[in-house]
């Protein structure tokens, strides 16, 4: 049976007008953390882009804000970025394919699992503690680059692993099958297929993980990272600071020059962040590069 | 009325069998059987799959696989590449004989079973790569000595895909149609030389055209290699099928073997009334 004509019309501009409303709340939805965010840049844009340059980037912190500089927390940020990829990438993918491409489904591997979903969530002082306890004093490495950085790394994990197991869950089952069923052993179906095809959401999750490693602060001071350093570290067991902690130490200070310090100094972590970033996409892009739909 | 039809169906085919341009029947290779299944059981954990399933698959011949829907077909044919071997809770009793050997005895690689028996599935599922590397995959990995590029367009010349291809290898794989990327896939298995190809209702997804072009590539390929089928459309295993195996549920759902012989007599002359209600539409 069909509808009068006049109620269906009215029915239609009603359905109509449901439509566009809702489109219009996530346009607001949207337009709010753009606007957000893009004020908050240009804020510390404008605060801090007369500071950036060659000295203050190439000097040590000093206490005359005029010659300040972030060398040591850049060259710090660089180590202790660079160490925990180094620790995260490879343990936190292997945990991934093994987790989804050997592990037998049991109550043992449904145990870890949870337990890796949970640690993605415990806030990244409980990491610091266990990272003095652990790195700094059971392990003797002292509050070194080192010990830093294997706190990030677990810190990170988690997040690596989960955005590299949903990656490789995402590759269809028919892919497996289509190799093995051409005399694949697991190996190669592993890593000739499955991997190839999770790498971009697999790189997704590393950026996403490195990103959060390279803001962190609060473990940091937690093992001991130093405020005030004259020096650029040597080696993985030299002491260290990070652009995120000279930035609050700056940003703690009662002169206006520091404020305008820290406003510089966000504005070079964010541009070694984005660097990273397009790093990633590009590394990305090559390996899809082979089949373009 | 549907008898008729069926039998129109296979004087075609037989026709199209012996005055094809492909010159000569099959019927004059040999005819021992290559694979074959002695008391097979199989369960997933407590259900049991299939029972006393004994089949003989012979040389150079299509073999389809019918019965309705949940009998067991696709795991009776998953069964002679350890397919199965990939679910869990998989367990067998019985012998799959290939070659003479047992392929489920102890000391069998399945990598070794699978790189001899070739597999085409239900829906077309190319690797993400280029034609050209779909196709290669297996040769490489298996460590194919020779030249790749012979072996590639031998594959996808028998596979009927390679003058659609040949100026586009480069391109991805899924770029290209179904029936396309399903001759892709028959190429790809039949790049590591198989002895024998099974493939798992390969048309289902395809639209009458490319249906067409796969089973007359069948009965090309049939002179080659032994094919079984495993098909939902009786029409198809009546056209291509040189025996057919009817396949039927038993009370605890467990696939059994039914009837199996020649085509033509299972679908004129059906030994068991079940078969005779299945093929003419009365069940299933």
């Amino acid at each position: 049976m069909r509808a009068p004509e006049a109620s269906f019309r009215r029915r239609l501009f009603a359905r109509k007008v449901t439509a566009m409303g809702f489109a219009v709340l996530c346009l607001l939805g949207t337009s709010v953390g753009i606007v957000a965010l893009a004020l908050l840049l240009i804020d510390v844009t404008q605060e801090g882009i007369g500071r950036v340059g060659w000295d203050f980037i190439n000097s040590f912190p000093s206490r005359r804000p005029e010659d300040a500089g972030i060398k040591a927390a850049l060259w710090g940020t660089i180590w202790m970025i660079s160490i925990t990829a180094a620790f995260a990438i490879p343990i936190g993918v292997g945990a991934a394919i093994y987790l989804e491409e050997y592990a037998p489904r049991n109550w043992m591997t449904r145990v870890i699992q949870t337990n890796i979903s949970n640690l993605a969530g415990v806030p990244s002082i409980v990491y610091g503690m266990l990272g003095l306890t652990l790195f700094v004093r059971a392990m003797e490495l002292d509050r070194s680059v080192l010990a830093g950085s294997l706190t990030l790394a677990l810190l990170v994990l988690p997040i690596v692993i989960v955005a590299s197991q949903e990656a490789l869950r995402a590759v269809p089952n028919s892919i497996r099958e289509a190799a093995y069923a051409v005399g694949a052993s697991r190996w190669q179906v592993v890593s000739r297929q499955v991997v190839p095809v999770a790498l971009p959401g697999i790189l997704t999750g590393i950026i996403l993980a490195l990103s959060r490693a390279i803001g962190e602060t609060a473990p940091l001071i937690m093992i001991g990272a130093l405020l005030f350093v004259p020096f650029t570290p040597s080696g993985p067991l030299d002491r260290f600071t990070v652009l995120p902690i000279q930035i609050f130490n700056w940003s703690s200070r009662p002169q206006p020059e520091f404020q305008e310090n820290a406003a510089a100094g966000i504005i070079v972590l964010m541009v070694v962040l984005l660097s990273m970033n397009a790093v990633a996409i590009f590394l990305r892009n090559r390996f899809q590069s082979g089949p373009q739909v | 009325m549907v008898q008729e039809g069926l039998q129109r169906a296979l004087s075609q085919s037989f026709m199209a069998q012996t005055s094809g341009q492909a010159g000569g029947t099959t019927d004059d290779l040999p005819r021992g059987p290559v694979a074959e299944t002695r008391d097979l059981n199989v369960w997933y954990d407590d259900f049991q799959a299939l029972r006393d399933i004994s089949l003989q698959v012979p040389g150079h011949r299509i073999t389809a696989i019918i019965g309705p829907s949940g009998c067991g077909k696709s795991t009776l044919i998953r069964c002679f590449n350890r397919m199965n071997d990939l679910i869990a809770g998989f367990r067998s009793t019985g012998d799959v004989i290939f070659q003479g050997q047992d392929i489920y005895g102890k000391g069998i690689d399945p990598v070794e079973v699978r790189r001899r028996i070739g597999m085409v599935f239900q829906k077309p599922n190319p690797f993400p790569k280029s034609i050209y590397e779909n196709v290669a995959f297996g040769p490489r990995i298996n460590g194919y000595v020779g030249h790749l590029h012979e072996i590639v367009e031998r594959a996808l010349r028998q596979a009927a895909l390679w003058d659609e291809v040949k100026d586009n290898l480069r391109k991805s794989a899924l770029t290209l149609s179904g029936g396309q990327q399903q001759r892709l896939c028959i190429a790809r298995a039949l790049a590591i030389e198989p002895e024998v190809i099974l493939m798992d209702e390969p048309c289902s997804a395809l639209d009458p055209a490319a249906t067409l072009k796969i089973e007359d590539l069948m009965r090309e390929l049939a002179r080659e290699y032994a094919i079984v089928i495993v098909t939902h459309n009786m029409q198809q295993a009546a056209r291509v099928a040189d025996s057919t195996a009817v396949m039927m549920m038993a009370e605890d759902r467990a696939g059994e073997l039914i009837e199996y012989g020649p085509t033509k007599e299972v679908f004129t002359n059906p030994k068991e009334q079940r078969t005779e209600d299945y093929i003419t539409g009365r069940f299933g």
